[in-house]
């Protein structure tokens, strides 16, 4: 789908514009929502040195360096769209997607489905020219009938047993639609594999696990991707030109228990039916962060294909297998 | 004490008679093992094992799972089969080329033994050693340590995406175009080739694989199917419910000793387009079908006996 896309931008009739935007790009100041997360501090630490940066979060920015500009908002706010009016504006990078399963589907959809579209308005009005969404593989689920490798033009099931994620299935697909929309826009959407680091995800927070619980008679491959890998992808993302779905990798595919060896955790293997009822009954008295359905992350198979990252992005991961694993215990700085 | 000295008298015999009797007894069968491990498996089991992880190691291990140190053991049981128990005689091994390559066999049996052996040929006969890639079903993943058996041994969810990436790597591909419709026919069709899905030739064509067709001869007896009940299998919603009625005789569960024969036959290399029409694909998979069945034909009608 992404790969007409890049031919249609080609047509000498669209070029000059392409021009113009690619200038625009280029150094312009970026809108990064989410900012204060684990993931959003690493990507303006980078990012601030190039260009400008303006956070967009509900949160405070604790140790913000001096140059970035934040807005402690509501997206929903006026404000907000006021912010987008500034001509300098170059592109929006949206990693402020929440994901806590304790919060209802409610909470999830207001928050995330409604703040996007009011996202994708602005951009959309103010003609700002590039959209990177950081989405995520899980939007194809883990299931038996996965092919080992997942491409971009796959269809997104994550739901389908987990349903509490829809609203980011919904999400990615608000951003599909947006680049169809708007050819004016270059729309990036990125699906990383798990994300590792000192991020506060369901992948980092089951390896850093004392003891690691795993299904017995089950071992899937994984795909894990180091934080600051997927920072380079975002700003790889940022380059004027690029546009489209893109998965991303880390290191080759690795057996969820050879990962938990090579941290040097102990593993417990407990069957599936004992393992899916004491999650639930765990879930249900507050004394696990992990629902249920997210079990299938560690009995099936869920790896995506990034040969398109590799080729189109130019992306590559920088970090090995090794210490990408030891990142999750890392020292939090914050 | 007269209990103490019994204990202690015991204790002396112990050590210095049953323990170096046992000792021998041990090291003899421990040396009879090793003798028909070398029988079985060949004096250089070992060193093709390392040379196949090598390989692996080399292209960043494998991305679906394969994992030598267990395949390995699973070789080894299936080695007994392939030598002794069937005493499988291979052909035409030298038609399989180097790089990737699509094997079309024949499918019977009732349970894929045919598979397992065809595999075991390609890791313990051919120069260099491969490792058999085959499909599986995809309710096999639901299944704990099936799941992790299958793919720790290099099988992989039979999905299309699966089987190119697998050529692309370059590797031997085994499919059964037959299917369920192939193993599970009843003793009265045996070595009748049933209806070949197409889905193999527009994968061979698109990947611009070779094709070597290859026909297993004596599988079909291993187990005798006088037919399938069509009520018991939809009752219990497997595909088939064949009646084998010498799993009720004991040690009847056990396939029967039949004699292999394994036959390799040249590669085909079809040319054309891979988006064609049924109709066309049709034709062309007519020929791997034909040659397949002239290659089980000359088999059986070279065969003498049944189980020699």
């Amino acid at each position: 789908m992404a790969k007409k896309a890049v031919q249609k931008a080609a047509t000498p009739a669209r070029r000059a514009s392409d021009a113009g935007r690619a200038a625009r790009i280029e150094g312009g100041a970026v809108v990064v929502t989410g900012i204060c997360g684990r993931l959003g501090r690493r990507l303006a630490r980078q990012l601030h040195r190039e260009r400008p940066v303006i956070g967009l979060d509900r949160r405070e920015f604790v140790g913000k360096p001096k140059d970035i500009e934040h807005h402690s908002i509501d997206v929903r706010r006026k404000k907000a769209r006021e912010l987008f009016r500034r001509p300098d504006i170059a592109a929006l990078i949206h990693l402020g997607v929440m994901h806590d399963p304790r919060l209802g589907a409610e909470e999830h959809h207001t928050w995330n489905v409604i703040a996007f579209q009011k996202l994708l308005e602005y951009v959309e009005r103010y003609q700002i020219p590039k959209l990177v969404l950081l989405s995520s593989a899980n939007v194809y689920g883990p299931r038996p009938d996965n092919p080992q490798f997942i491409s971009e033009d796959a269809p997104l099931l994550g739901a389908n047993r987990f349903s509490d994620i829809r609203d980011l299935i919904e999400l990615d697909m608000l951003a599909q639609s947006f680049f169809w929309r708007n050819p004016g826009t270059e729309t990036v959407i990125l699906r990383p594999a798990h994300i590792l680091g000192t991020v506060q995800n369901a992948p980092s927070n089951y390896l850093r696990l004392k003891v690691v619980p795993t299904l017995l008679g089950f071992d899937p491959m994984m795909q894990v991707v180091h934080q600051d890998d997927v920072v380079r992808a975002v700003r790889l993302a940022l380059r004027p030109g690029v546009r489209g779905i893109f998965n991303i990798a880390g290191p080759p595919p690795v057996a969820l228990s050879r990962a938990v060896k090579l941290l040097g955790r102990p593993t417990l293997p407990i069957p599936h039916a004992v393992a899916r009822a004491g999650v639930e009954r765990l879930w249900r008295w507050h004394m696990t962060s992990f629902p249920a359905p997210e079990l299938d992350f560690i009995r099936y198979v869920c790896m995506v294909d990034d040969r398109r990252a590799r080729e189109v992005l130019g992306y590559g991961p920088k970090f090995d297998l090794g210490s990408t694993l030891r990142a999750v215990d890392e020292e939090r700085w914050v | 004490m007269p209990a103490r000295t019994a204990l202690a008298r015991i204790g002396d015999v112990a050590a210095d008679d049953v323990l170096p009797f046992m000792g021998r007894l041990w090291g003899g069968a421990r040396r009879s093992v090793d003798e028909l491990a070398v029988r079985v498996l060949g004096s250089d089991f070992e060193e093709r094992a390392r040379l196949l992880q090598a390989r692996y190691a080399e292209a960043g291990g494998d991305p679906f799972g394969l994992d030598l140190e267990t395949a390995k053991y699973a070789v080894m049981t299936c080695a007994f089969f392939h030598r002794l128990w069937f005493r499988a005689e291979v052909r035409g091994l030298e038609n399989v080329p180097q790089g990737r390559v699509l094997l079309i066999a024949n499918h019977s049996g009732q349970i894929p033994i045919d598979g397992a052996m065809i595999g075991t040929s390609l890791f313990l006969d051919l120069e260099p050693p491969r490792v058999i890639r085959a499909m599986v079903e995809k309710w096999s993943q639901t299944l704990p340590f099936v799941s992790t058996f299958f793919s720790r041994v290099g099988q992989v969810v039979g999905v299309p995406e699966n089987a190119r990436r697998l050529l692309e790597m370059g590797e031997a591909l085994l499919v059964f175009p037959e299917g369920t419709r192939g193993i599970s026919k009843p003793f009265t069709q045996r070595y009748q080739l049933q209806e070949f899905g197409t889905g193999f030739m527009r994968l061979a064509i698109e990947t611009n694989t070779p094709i070597v067709p290859v026909a297993v001869v004596g599988a079909e007896e291993q187990y005798v199917n006088l037919g399938n009940l069509k009520w018991a299998a939809r009752a219990l919603r497997m595909p088939v419910f064949p009646v084998i009625p010498q799993v009720f005789v004991p040690f009847g569960q056990m396939p029967l000793p039949t004699k292999y024969l394994i036959h390799f036959g040249e590669p085909l290399h079809v040319q054309g387009d891979a988006d064609e029409d049924d109709a066309v694909m049709e034709e062309k998979v007519h020929l791997v079908k034909q040659t397949i069945q002239s290659m089980i034909n000359r088999g059986l009608k070279q065969r003498t006996s049944l189980f020699f």
